[in-house]
């Protein structure tokens, strides 16, 4: 059998593929990794029941993968400390059916028109790669206007007054927003800032066969357990319906096969751990930005710049204990964003000149609670005053939090490769992540943190707490340097010269005429939004040119 | 009769966790609300079939639905080999030391709960205190998994009768009723 794609990868990217793929009559092949809690593996085209409101699976088990032992990957700042300075969890956005859509909150804003303009706009960086994507805003317009309606995004258009203009809109209207949100919300407000409810691929009304979000408040990093979150529930079950296409969990892709400028199909491992091949006239790779390139070097395809250019979301973490319950564990984790910190004003033009900097972007900053008790128990000290710590709860009840997403610029020297030094369960070397943090990162987030902080004071917080991931301190605890951030993007960049390119604009590797690259690898550069509704938008728009289908053939009534 | 740990072991580990999350008025401490069961049935995980590792979905009855989390999902061998590698140790196993030896939960709680003492379960509060600090590596293990026995769901052993979430005001889960939007926006 020769299928028309084989499709590495069952997250956001390789899900909208195969969506936008079958709808023209494609057929593929998913192939996933890890496990499939997210369909009826009795009728692949309905959701399954496996995901609960449960601390011990989700947070402390790896039910969603990659389970570190099984699939270790490696971290280093530089290539000072050797081969790694650690190895275990890095990044582990999840290694599931549904990829790293599964765990996400489900924010999914657009990104603007500057985001793909960045060196015209601001210019160099000095010691970064900082570049114009090769395509614009108004190019991918089209493509977001459709993916938001096939996951299913809730939001208000006009609420983000610095939004990108919008061809219609959003599929549905925000949900309920989050108590402590509207008083983060009130407070950032009157301090001149511009919050507004964050666009949220999270059913506010039923919506395509799903119903809408109860507000069980286990949101972010959990599987939906109602699924209401469509991505990439509706694009995988729509796909399935289809009956063009084979869904294959727990099957590793060990390599691309390759004749002359064409790849002929894969070689994979399934269940059986038994490796074996297929053929396909397309690939099409979306394991995300860590785990393409991976691949790519594994199969000694692509140029010298696989790997290159990874960039993550340097978060600024800024904690605020409020004199009252906030409520924080019910709702959709976020419901309210803003995006001043991504628009330079003069104060953080003085930050800039003040660090050497010729120009300064944070990132859109998160308003949300506290995490859940068996994390926050770990926070107090044992002993007689921990039940009392656990009822006062300055850490889960009482917490308010912003988070950052701060811009990240391409330096070549963070980078994604393979060690050789550490295997995966089957014997191939993990990927290696060497990542740090470069004065633009620190500078922003030394800038914006302060300023986060003052509204959480607003707000009314009798103590406030400052740190970032990669680095700083937290409660005594010494954070890793590795970064947190499951916002993993760069590593195969897309651009019209091979030279400085891995793919060209529509995702399709440079020297291979059927591999396309369906993820956030791809981004040039990684604007402080969340990733997930550009990485779905690109892939769609890179399976449309490859069947043909432009944005406008869908029907606009469908979802 | 414990799952995995001797008798001794686990009246160690039950005082240990009640000095940890000690009792206080009418909560238990933790060993006493189940902790110390959610760690034995965590070592002894592969004594049930299919193993305690992962609770099952979507709801556990308590806000409605039926009671699914009792039904623990089946492992993968890929699973099986990774869930067995952590709490057994590697044994010498070819399959399990691709990356060299690991050491397993069952030995760090049975050497943990040794360098405690035999005397352990007797020793005055103050002395007890000091043998738990005095094994800062086997502490921090023990503490993580005694504040996940004492606030995670019970189907996994501790948190007795939700003790532990009723103790600090928290609804533990609550599919498939959620939150009302009233609830959510002003409480």
């Amino acid at each position: 059998m020769t299928v028309d794609a084989v499709i590495i990868g069952s997250g956001p990217g390789g899900s909208t593929a195969a969506d936008i793929l079958t709808r023209a009559g494609w057929t593929v092949v998913i192939i996933e990794k890890g496990r499939n809690h997210l369909l009826d593996p009795e009728d692949l085209t309905r959701p399954s029941a496996d995901y609960s409101n449960d601390e011990i699976k989700f947070t402390h088990r790896f039910f969603l993968g990659p389970d570190p032992f099984l699939e270790p990957r490696t971290f280093r700042t530089g290539v000072d400390e050797g081969d790694h300075s650690h190895v275990g969890e890095v990044n582990s956005i999840p290694s599931t059916v549904g990829g790293g859509g599964t765990h996400a909150d489900g924010k999914t804003p657009r990104f603007r028109e500057v985001d793909f303009r960045m060196h015209s706009t601001f210019g160099p960086q000095p010691g970064a790669d900082v570049v114009d994507w090769p395509l614009t805003y108004d190019d991918l317009e089209p493509w977001y206007a459709l993916v938001e309606r096939a996951v299913g995004v809730a939001g208000t258009a006009g609420a983000n007054p610095f939004a990108a203009p919008r061809s219609g809109p959003f599929p549905m209207p925000s949900g309920t927003p989050m108590y402590g949100a509207t008083l983060s919300s009130a407070a950032a407000e009157k301090l001149g800032f511009h919050p507004y409810a964050a666009p949220t691929a999270a059913n506010s009304v039923p919506y395509d066969g799903r119903p809408a979000c109860n507000n069980c408040g286990f949101c972010a990093f959990f599987g939906c357990p109602i699924h209401a979150k469509g991505d990439p529930v509706a694009l995988l079950t729509r796909t399935m319906a289809t009956g063009l296409a084979e869904l294959w969990p727990e099957t590793y892709v060990s390599r691309i096969r390759t004749e002359g400028r064409r790849a002929t199909g894969v070689d994979y491992i399934g269940p059986d751990g038994v490796e074996r091949s297929m053929d396909a006239r397309h690939v099409i790779v979306a394991g995300g930005a860590i785990e393409t390139p991976r691949l790519l070097l594994q199969s000694e395809i692509g140029n010298e710049l696989v790997g290159r250019f990874l960039m993550v979301h340097y978060q600024t973490i800024v904690l605020g204990v409020m004199p009252f319950d906030v409520y924080g564990d019910r709702g959709r984790a976020v419901t309210h964003v803003h995006d001043d910190a991504m628009i330079p004003d003069d104060l953080s033009k003085a930050a800039a000149k003040a660090a050497g900097l010729p120009w300064m972007r944070g990132g859109m900053v998160e308003h949300g609670g506290g995490g859940l008790p068996a994390s926050e128990a770990r926070a107090y000290p044992w002993g007689p005053t921990h039940l009392e710590q656990m009822q006062e709860s300055p850490m889960r009840r009482h917490l308010w939090a912003f988070i950052m997403q701060g811009e990240d610029l391409p330096y070549a020297t963070n980078t994604v490769d393979l060690d050789l030094s550490i295997r995966d369960v089957r014997g191939f070397p993990s990927p290696r992540i060497t990542y740090k943090g470069g004065t633009h990162e620190l500078a922003a987030s030394a800038h914006h943190g302060p300023r986060l902080e003052a509204i959480l004071k607003e707000m009314g917080a009798t103590s406030t707490m400052l740190t970032s991931s990669p680095g700083g301190e937290f409660a005594g605890y010494k954070r890793s340097m590795a970064p947190g951030s499951r916002h993993v993007i760069g590593t195969a960049r897309m651009g019209t010269d091979p030279a400085t390119s891995v793919v060209d604009p529509f995702g399709r590797l440079h020297d291979l005429d059927n591999v396309i690259v369906a993820d956030s690898s791809v981004f040039p550069t990684a604007s402080g939004y969340g990733p997930t509704l550009t990485l779905v938008a690109l892939a769609a728009r890179a399976a449309g040119a490859l069947a043909g289908t432009p944005a406008e053939s869908f029907d606009p009534t469908l979802p | 009769m414990p799952i995995w740990l001797t008798e001794s072991e686990y009246s160690t580990l039950h005082a240990a966790c009640n000095r940890l999350l000690p009792p206080q008025g009418d909560t238990p401490g933790a060993g006493d609300a189940g902790s110390a069961d959610y760690i034995d049935t965590l070592l002894g995980a592969f004594s049930f079939d299919p193993p305690r590792i992962w609770a099952g979905g979507p709801t556990s009855g308590r806000a409605g639905g039926d009671a699914c989390f009792e039904q623990f999902h089946p492992l993968t061998a890929l699973d099986e080999l990774a869930w067995r590698t952590r709490i057994e140790g590697s044994q010498n196993l070819t399959e399990r030391e691709f990356n060299g030896p690991v050491i397993g939960l069952q030995q760090r709680y049975r050497e943990g709960l040794a360098s405690l003492g035999p005397d352990f379960t007797t020793a005055e509060p103050d002395e007890q205190d000091r043998r738990l600090r005095a094994n800062r590596e086997f502490l921090s293990l023990l503490f993580e998994h005694t504040c996940q026995g004492m606030y995670g769901a019970p189907e996994y052993g501790g948190n007795r009768d939700t003790v532990g979430w009723r103790a600090i005001g928290f609804a533990g889960d609550v599919q498939p009723r959620g939150w009302t939007d009233q609830e959510v926006s002003a409480p």
